[in-house]
């Protein structure tokens, strides 16, 4: 992993606030590492920025292992930069050319609201799984864990669906700025197992109805989402939330008002 | 001494839980709902915790540094959590994980909370599974396990190498249920800066919106810190960049003893340091020695390409010194050898500080497909860090800080030394003594989150008078003010220096004096050298910006604030510390083999330490440990 040294010229978005109408600024990244990560190549700029007594460029980002889902932005019209399957905290300098020019911008969305340069507000994502992207069981009422027995391969996928990380890139990467690969990929994780089934269908109906309510777009199926999402998460997962969402609508029961018993 | 009175319940080992739960008091259904308690962090432990008391019917306040709870740095544990199911019929129970981790921790954790770990860990893998949690499975459906270090059973459940992710998710997603149902108010980019005691109880926080700038006040009958751990003092560590002390260390300030700070884990399996700007240091989890073997050249400068190296010129040390062990010889103890290995001119890299993680016995015996199945995503990450293919040659690794078994004390209640301030998972200090074995934070969190603290904090309401309060209480405003003059002062330094010039120049000094080795002359000598810092810190810092929007930098110099008296403390904690004890290694203190040698006689305490003021020494107060049921030894893994 010997490193070599390269230069290169960022075209940066600075936003001062939510109300700021924001511009692109011009730096000057020298000396980077070719084994630096392209967030260490963001921290050496803002060292010097600082020293100068700028203000930083702000991004959000913490584990830098590419599983908190905190990192996220778009490098020359690729949310994440050029390399698949790969979050900005683990893409590394050595995919870049000496003396290359490279465009920065934030998430683009209007559910996605900037707050400062690089940083978007993503809490509407959390909201989709507040309405039912869990389980209802309270501590205490499990039964042992080997009860229910799990097939392998429905596990497998399950867990491949829910190795999402919310970070947000399949809405910036779509022409629709759709949620459909993110809140599809948790209907498909709980609907998978048998722990999933009782809440499946009101889960599929509100999520979806809390997707549309944040104001994500349609789904085209243009499979861009894809492309551009850093843990792979597939395409399936959305022809799953939309059989799930038909089967919960055409199966949907009234609802009973009716006390508990006793 | 009567303030560290750790509560521990009468009764054999067996039956202090039960026992204790039945003699807490109760909250009826009723009251519990005008109890309102504070959750800071939300973690495994936080989560957990705030989930669990929502169900109850508590009102609970959450609050996380973070643009979303599931940011939170347990989302990056890799390899596994432990539980006692004996699920393989290997000979696991609840009292050989009980036994595993009081050996593990060299002698120096609480056996009456170990047990209650062992105890409830069972309940944490129904509980994760019921929430949706896909861990890895056999063909038939049943759960899989893997072998983790300082263990011979196999009792280890995992998701790929995501565990840490799903669990947190699990956690998570029972919160965000309570948020749905109203039981939880979450607050998300809020940073505790202070904890407000009012009548010697905690009664409240004081925190700062990290988008407005504003200074915010939330009461409440009690407070939970869940706030991590402080690897982030060495500058470079594995965790995540907003991982801090502040929280816990305000508290401290307040008057919450903290314990053990100078237990720390060096993790013997980290990519190794590439350069000058890096930013942190990245794990590869401790499941990789399962199936990895660690060596190194037999000779000193081997400096040929590693698959040219033939069998019989490596060492494969750890299987040389530990036999029973071999390579999954507990965490301290693979770090040590790792550092004796590079000190004695045999390291590899070009920098010769890293030893060799070769899977190519196991990619020849089980195929690589299978290999790929259990570690896929982590040699992926390799991979893309340093641009090597671990499946064509093996992984370099050197040992990194990666978590802390110090941190605030708390009685078997979880309660720290301030009345109604209780501490969970990393943040606090009692299950894992001086070394934690792998797989068991996780373990910790979510035991801690889900079935303690429910539990406890209930006899504290149910058993404390508690007068009404609200955030125009002169204590919330005294503090909140000293929030604001703390901020004011920091921005209006405008000196010369960047945060994170101070925060390395810490970390070195921690590295060098307070890391993997330690002696009484390199202890004295930080001793000296971190005061120095702090004040040029405190004169010399440049925050640019204003303090009333996003300020990453102001976010940034809070923290290493808190780090530069940290870090004095954990110094002086080591230099008191006379002995060898898991991450604990003092040089003077050794067998003629390299071990660490203990001195139950003299230091079989937990330490805990009390604020006693800016620029003061901390006072030490000492709770003893008693070894009922465990017999005191020299632990051996050879």
């Amino acid at each position: 992993m010997a490193g070599k040294m390269i230069n290169l010229i960022l075209k940066v978005w600075r936003q001062k606030g939510p109300t700021d109408t924001g511009s692109f600024a011009e730096y000057k990244a020298n000396n980077v590492s070719t084994d630096a990560s392209f967030l260490e190549m963001l921290d050496v700029v803002n060292e010097e920025l600082v020293t100068k007594g700028d203000e930083p460029i702000a991004f959000d980002h913490d584990c830098r292992e590419g599983i908190c889902g905190a990192c996220g932005f778009v490098i020359d019209g690729e949310a994440h930069g050029p390399l698949k399957s790969t979050t900005v905290c683990q893409l590394h300098m050595r995919n870049f050319k000496d003396g290359e020019v490279l465009t920065i911008e934030p998430f683009r969305s209007k559910a996605f609201p900037v707050i400062k340069d690089l940083m978007v507000n993503r809490s509407a994502l959390d909201r989709i799984i507040t309405a039912g992207g869990y389980i209802s069981t309270n501590t205490g009422n499990a039964v042992d864990a080997n009860a229910n027995l799990v097939p392998k391969a429905d596990a497998d996928e399950a867990m491949s669906s829910a190795t999402c990380i919310q970070c947000g890139a399949c809405v910036a990467a779509c022409k629709n700025a759709s949620a459909a690969l993110f809140t599809s990929a948790k209907i498909s994780h709980l609907s998978l197992l048998p722990q999933g089934q009782v809440e499946r269908k009101d889960r599929a109906l509100r999520m979806v109805a809390a997707m549309d309510a944040e104001g994500f777009g349609s789904c085209t199926t243009t499979g861009a989402c894809e492309a551009a999402c850093p843990k792979d998460i597939s395409l399936v997962n959305i022809s799953r939330m939309n059989r799930e969402f038909l089967v919960a609508n055409v199966t949907k029961q009234p609802k009973h008002q009716d006390g508990g018993a006793g | 001494m009567s303030k560290l009175d750790s509560k521990i319940p009468s009764g054999s080992i067996e039956s202090k839980w039960q026992n204790h739960k039945f003699s807490s008091k109760l909250v009826n259904p009723a009251n519990k709902r005008k109890h309102s308690v504070i959750v800071v962090g939300t973690g495994l432990a936080g989560a957990s915790a705030a989930a669990s008391l929502g169900e109850l019917g508590y009102k609970v306040k959450a609050f996380c540094v973070h643009e979303s709870p599931r940011r939170a740095h347990s989302v990056a544990a890799q390899g596994g959590i432990n539980a006692a199911k004996n699920y393989q019929n290997d000979g696991d129970s609840v009292y050989r994980l009980f036994y595993d981790t009081i050996k593990g921790g060299d002698f120096r954790a609480r056996e009456a909370n170990v047990f209650r770990l062992a105890e409830v860990s069972a309940n944490i893998i129904d509980q994760m599974v019921a929430q949706g949690v896909p861990f890895a499975r056999e063909y038939g459906g049943t759960l899989a396990n893997r072998s983790f270090g300082g263990a011979q059973v196999s009792r280890t459940f995992y998701a790929r190498g995501q565990t840490g992710q799903q669990l947190l998710l699990g956690a998570y997603s029972g919160m965000m249920r309570q948020v749905d149902l109203g039981n939880v108010e979450l607050r998300t980019r809020r940073e505790m800066l202070d904890l407000v005691v009012v009548d010697g109880k905690a009664r409240g926080v004081t925190v700062r919106n990290l988008v407005s700038g504003e200074i915010e006040s939330y009461e409440a009958d009690a407070v939970v810190l869940a706030t991590g751990g402080y690897s982030n003092v060495f500058f470079l560590s594995t965790n995540a960049m907003a991982c801090a002390v502040t929280a816990a260390w305000k508290a401290h300030k307040r008057g919450a003893y903290f314990a053990n700070p100078c237990y720390t884990q060096i993790h013997p399996t980290c990519i190794p340091v590439h350069g000058e700007n890096q930013s942190k240091l990245t794990l590869m989890s401790e499941s990789l020695r399962n199936d990895g073997r660690v060596w190194v050249p037999k000779v000193q400068g081997d400096k040929r390409h590693p698959n040219e190296i033939p069998e019989s010129e490596r060492d494969y040390y750890l299987e040389r010194v530990y036999p029973s062990f071999g390579n999954l010889a507990p965490r301290d103890v693979a770090s040590r050898q790792a550092k004796y290995r590079c000190d004695e001119g045999r390291g590899v890299s070009e920098t010769g500080r890293a030893v060799y993680l070769d899977f190519a016995d196991s990619i020849k015996r089980l195929g690589q497909d299978k290999i790929s199945e259990r570690y896929g995503n982590l040699f992926q990450m390799y991979d893309k860090i340093t641009g090597d293919d671990p499946y064509k040659m093996p992984m370099m690794i050197y040992p990194a800080p990666h978590y802390t078994m110090g941190g605030l004390w708390v009685d078997y209640n979880l309660e720290s030394t301030i009345p109604g301030l209780f501490v969970a998972g990393e943040a606090n200090f009692s299950d894992h003594g001086a070394n934690r074995l792998g797989a068991s934070a996780l373990m910790q969190g979510l035991a801690d989150g889900y079935f303690v603290l429910p539990s406890t904090i209930g006899n504290y309401l149910g058993g404390t008078k508690l007068e009404k309060i609200s955030t125009t209480h002169d204590a919330f405003k005294f503090s909140a003010d000293e929030a604001k003059s703390e901020i004011s002062k920091l921005m209006g330094i405008k000196g010369n220096r960047t945060v994170d010039s101070f925060h390395k120049e810490l970390g070195n000094i921690m590295w060098e004096y307070c890391g993997m080795g330690r002696n009484k002359e390199g202890l004295k000598k930080a001793l000296e050298l971190i005061p120095k810092v702090r004040e040029e810190f405190w004169n010399n810092v440049r925050i640019p910006g204003d303090a009333n929007y996003i300020n990453t930098e102001l976010e940034k110099a809070g923290r290493v604030a808190d780090f530069l008296e940290l870090g004095e403390l954990m110094c002086q904690d080591a230099l008191e510390r006379e002995e060898s004890c898991g991450g604990h290694f003092r040089e003077e203190h050794q067998t003629a083999d390299g071990e660490a040698l203990r001195d139950d006689k003299n230091f079989c305490h937990v330490a805990a330490w009390e604020w006693a003021g800016t620029n003061k020494k901390q006072s030490l107060h000492k709770e003893e440990l008693t070894f009922e049921n465990v017999h005191l030894a020299t632990r051996s893994y050879k």
